[in-house]
């Protein structure tokens, strides 16, 4: 602090406590509306205060699901969620680690060009390619599948780039020092690069972890089954028309269940998240 | 920069890259190229002829005011999720950014909508200002403004630009704030002996000195808008009422998926590649400023 002024420093505070109530807002209005009957949302206003159905509402969207819209049972959802949250960060990690350390500790006849393939991938979102990227799942017969909701995602330009930015800063002495005592190139992978690596990894898996759990686009194409739902589609299928037709009770009771995994991990494990959210940008 | 000790291995790096390239070319390069491809072609409606058509696709897509509007409302969109999300972002970091008590706890609390989807974070919003049941639009009836997002297209744009920014706040706050945190103290503390207040610190110094990070933030919001935010659209507004939330790419969707016209939807596809590489170049131009600065 610079100089003491207590009223901007007062009008600081102010400003930022407006600021996190009015971001907490939504999710407080979301969490007293998972714990009260359809019928005492549907009066306007809605009440304010807890209600007494929170036990009821959760164990019907966990085993049941909605009775008017989507029946899959959010447990199953959550479970389909997971295996996308976790599948989608294990599957960079390795692949981007190991191409990037082809290309930074080897020189080969098109390395370059793999290079440039790699980088031209950030340019091809999901959303510019929908429908012959559907065309080309449907034909492997990996709709409805863990493989086709997770392997198309696991391509990454940027992970790749963030080892191999690492292991620009990796001293060539540890690579000439390997080589000398008689490692071969995957001996110096395994043993020097991998466990210097970790943070990297931990803080790159954080950021991974939410894009996974979040995705909306892909599950949405190519999920027909309601068991393979993951809990983001689960809750658009349980709107089902205007605001008085839909079971907001039970809609908001699986909304916390979709925001909890990630925001836990969000906010317990924030340093590596912000490592990851700042470098995965360079 | 290359590295100077390199491995020797005729078949090992092709076995390494391998995993990665092969996912490339099959889910990446196979349907782009079908994407071009397509929209060179017309196909007709039980999908057993194509031929080819030129241009015509895009001729058809550039004559087609739902197109050219729908142009229209994504640079509204995304101009409004730009600038308004940079704006609140920068004035909560800049004070979170001056505090010394709390601060850990105010970081905490604002970062958290980062881990939420954009579909969750397009329902919660849509929820609060139902026309009839939501608890905002019962207070904004109390004031006398009629409210109702499914009727009025102005209204449907506001509450997906609301839901929008909500959501990447706190991208940007972190940003900003790690900006703000590796400006030296010693300007900010001249400025202070000089006799400048708080307000003409953060006009001359603090702001300047942020521009690249506000670039940045600029180009990544654009994106961000364009692309990410189809799941708050798809679960609120789906485009609608008439057009008027129908940004780019949920035209692309609805077009392709919905109503089932390939080339026109693949034509679509490819301007929108043409826009991605133009923002993903001017993404990467701007970085490089900001390492030098």
């Amino acid at each position: 602090m610079v100089e003491n002024r207590p009223w901007v420093t007062f009008f600081s505070h102010a400003v930022l406590v407006l600021g996190v109530l009015t971001i907490a807002f939504p999710l407080y209005v979301t969490f007293i509306a998972s714990t009260h009957t359809l019928e005492a949302i549907m009066q306007a206003p809605m009440p304010l205060l807890p209600g007494d159905r929170f036990v009821e509402n959760f164990t019907q969207v966990l085993t049941a699901g909605s009775t008017k819209g989507s029946k899959a049972a959010a447990a199953q959802m959550l479970v389909n969620s997971l295996v996308m949250a976790l599948v989608i960060p294990l599957g960079k990690t390795v692949i981007s680690i190991i191409s990037a350390f082809a290309i930074v500790y080897f020189r080969f006849p098109l390395r370059m060009f793999f290079f440039w393939m790699i980088f031209v991938t950030l340019m091809l979102p999901v959303e510019v390619r929908i429908i012959p990227t559907f065309k080309v799942i449907s034909d492997l017969g990996m709709l409805n599948s863990y493989a086709g909701l997770t392997i198309p995602l696991i391509a990454s330009a940027t992970a790749t780039f963030l080892f191999r930015q690492f292991f620009m800063t990796v001293p060539d002495e540890l690579a000439e020092a390997a080589r000398v005592d008689g490692a071969g190139p995957m001996r110096f992978f395994r043993d020097v690069l991998l466990p210097l690596s970790k943070t990297t990894m931990a803080a790159l898996f954080v950021i991974q972890f939410i894009y996974g759990w979040n995705q909306y686009l892909w599950p949405l194409l190519i999920t027909t089954d309601e068991s393979m739902y993951t809990t983001v589609i689960g809750i658009k299928r349980m709107i089902v028309g205007g605001d008085a037709a839909n079971e907001w009770n039970l809609i908001m009771a699986t909304a916390m269940l979709a925001m909890l995994p990630p925001a836990l991990v969000v906010v317990l494990m924030q340093k590596w998240f912000v490592k990851g959210l700042v470098e995965t940008e360079k | 920069m290359e590295k100077r000790v390199v491995f020797r291995s005729a078949w090992l790096p092709y076995a390494l890259v391998a995993p990665q390239i092969a996912i490339t070319l099959v889910f990446f390069f196979w349907p782009a190229a079908q994407a071009v491809w397509y929209s060179f072609h017309l196909q007709d409606a039980f999908g057993l002829k194509i031929q080819f058509v030129g241009l015509q696709n895009y001729a058809k897509l550039f004559a087609d005011p739902g197109y050219l509007a729908s142009f229209k409302v994504t640079a509204v969109f995304s101009a409004a999720v730009a600038f308004s999300g940079i704006a609140i972002s920068l004035l909560l970091a800049t004070m979170a950014d001056r505090v010394l008590r709390g601060a850990l706890a105010y970081k905490t609390l604002l970062i958290w909508p980062y881990a939420v989807a954009p579909a969750i974070a397009g329902v919660l919003w849509a929820f609060l200002f139902a026309p009839s049941i939501g608890i905002v639009s019962f207070v904004l009836k109390r004031w006398g403004i009629d409210w109702n997002w499914i009727i009025e297209g102005d209204q449907a744009m506001l509450l997906i630009v609301i839901a929008s920014v909500w959501k990447q706040i706190s991208y940007n706050f972190l940003f900003f704030l790690a900006g703000l945190q590796s400006i030296p103290r010693s300007l900010i503390e001249a400025a202070a002996i000089d006799g400048a207040g708080p307000t003409r610190r953060f006009w001359t110094i603090v702001f300047p000195l942020l521009s690249p990070t506000t670039f940045f933030l600029l180009v990544v919001n654009i994106v961000f808008a364009f692309f990410e935010t189809f799941g708050v659209i798809d679960a609120t507004t789906q485009g609608g009422p008439g057009q008027s939330t129908n940004i780019l790419v949920y035209k692309v969707y609805h077009d392709g998926v919905k109503a089932a016209d390939l080339g026109g939807s693949s034509a679509q596809s490819v301007v929108l590649m043409a826009i991605v590489i133009a923002l993903t170049v001017a993404q990467f131009r701007f970085i490089e400023r900001k390492v030098q600065y």
